[in-house]
């Protein structure tokens, strides 16, 4: 038979913490798979304005990007925005091949869908942006996301 | 001794596990790209014939100059008042002669729509501020979302974003369309 002791109440109480490794684990591959580390250095400042009827972009690996803002690194190449592509300042000449280079990269059947998104910075003149999309519209790459974060918009008026 | 059977010690691997953990933690970038999604217009054919014209009642112009001065239909505007004149031009719950017109279609899972034949033309100055651009770009956004909220609600009871069925996603684009043109750009303020 059972002996019934009066618990004490003063009994340490351990934990198993054998499947504690196994929940990291899966903490690990959770942020492993999610991980998408930064692909560019940006050279410009991409301060973007705020919008509320945005859209989230699906499928990311078919969304190319384009930058324009001032560079950061004012002292030595202005104030004045440009236009950064992959790693470099471009010109806006240099879209062209940018979107061909992007398309090439891309499956054949999975052309159509690209998107070009469009990170410019809040302060930045229309001229250039313009400029951006009237070479898109040359190369045919027509479908474009004007990158926002969400928010009430900011115009000062 | 030697046969015993070797173990290896496994307690460090929490501590490891945790290290990488912490880096991927550090490193991970969750923000989904998120914006203003639109079609460009394609390239202009030389040789393709010129559109049909649209009436001028059904046209509703939206100018921004390079100081993010507003003009809507001739008249000095604030981007405040843009959402609601917007949807009084698209709805025209009066029939008034001088804001958009309308025609009587059938849309699949609707039956008889009254469709909005308004086309809302937008133009920006080479020197307007890409914040005062988007700025009116997600008014016109709002002011039609905000209409197909509506339509959605009378037909299907729920709101547009809320419409999971593609039909039904379809029919609402349809009954009202987003049809915002941007014209070729002009350059008067000189201003970048």
């Amino acid at each position: 038979m059972a002996r019934f002791k009066k618990d004490t109440g003063q009994k340490q109480v351990k934990i198993n913490t054998a499947s504690l490794p196994d929940i990291i684990f899966m903490l690990l591959f959770f942020f492993m798979v999610t991980t998408t580390m930064r692909e560019t250095t940006l050279f410009v400042r991409t301060q973007l304005p705020s919008a509320s009827e945005i859209q989230k972009l699906e499928r990311k690996s078919l969304v190319s990007f384009i930058y324009i803002g001032p560079p950061l690194q004012s002292q030595v190449f202005g104030t004045e925005p440009r236009i950064q592509l992959n790693d470099a300042f471009a010109s806006v000449a240099e879209i062209a091949s940018f979107v061909a280079s992007e398309r090439e990269a891309r499956q054949e059947a999975e052309r159509p869908l690209m998107t070009t998104s469009l990170k410019v910075d809040r302060d930045t003149r229309m001229g250039i942006v313009t400029d951006v999309k009237q070479e898109l519209r040359l190369v045919n790459a027509l479908k474009i996301n004007y990158s926002t974060t969400r928010g009430e918009i900011s115009a000062r008026r | 001794m030697a046969r015993m059977n070797p173990e290896i010690n496994a307690g460090s691997m929490a501590d490891i596990a945790f290290l990488l953990l912490i880096f991927f933690l550090v490193t991970t970038t969750m923000d989904v790209d998120s914006g203003l999604i639109r079609m460009l217009p394609p390239p202009i054919d030389p040789n393709a014939p010129p559109p049909p014209p649209v009436r001028e009642r059904d046209v509703f112009v939206v100018l921004v100059d390079q100081f993010d001065r507003l003009l809507v239909e001739g008249q000095i505007s604030r981007v405040e008042d843009l959402r609601r004149q917007t949807k009084e031009f698209l709805l025209n719950p009066n029939n008034d002669p001088s804001l958009s017109d309308k025609r009587i279609a059938f849309v699949e899972n609707m039956g008889e729509v009254e469709i909005s034949r308004g086309v809302i033309s937008l133009q920006n100055d080479r020197g307007t501020s890409y914040e005062m651009y988007i700025s009116v770009q997600n008014e016109l956004a709002a002011a039609i979302n905000e209409i197909r909220d509506n339509v959605s609600r009378q037909h299907f009871d729920r709101r547009f974003s809320e419409l999971t069925d593609e039909d039904l996603i379809r029919a609402v684009r349809e009954a009202v369309p987003m049809q915002i043109s941007e014209a070729e750009p002009k350059d008067i303020g000189g201003r970048r």
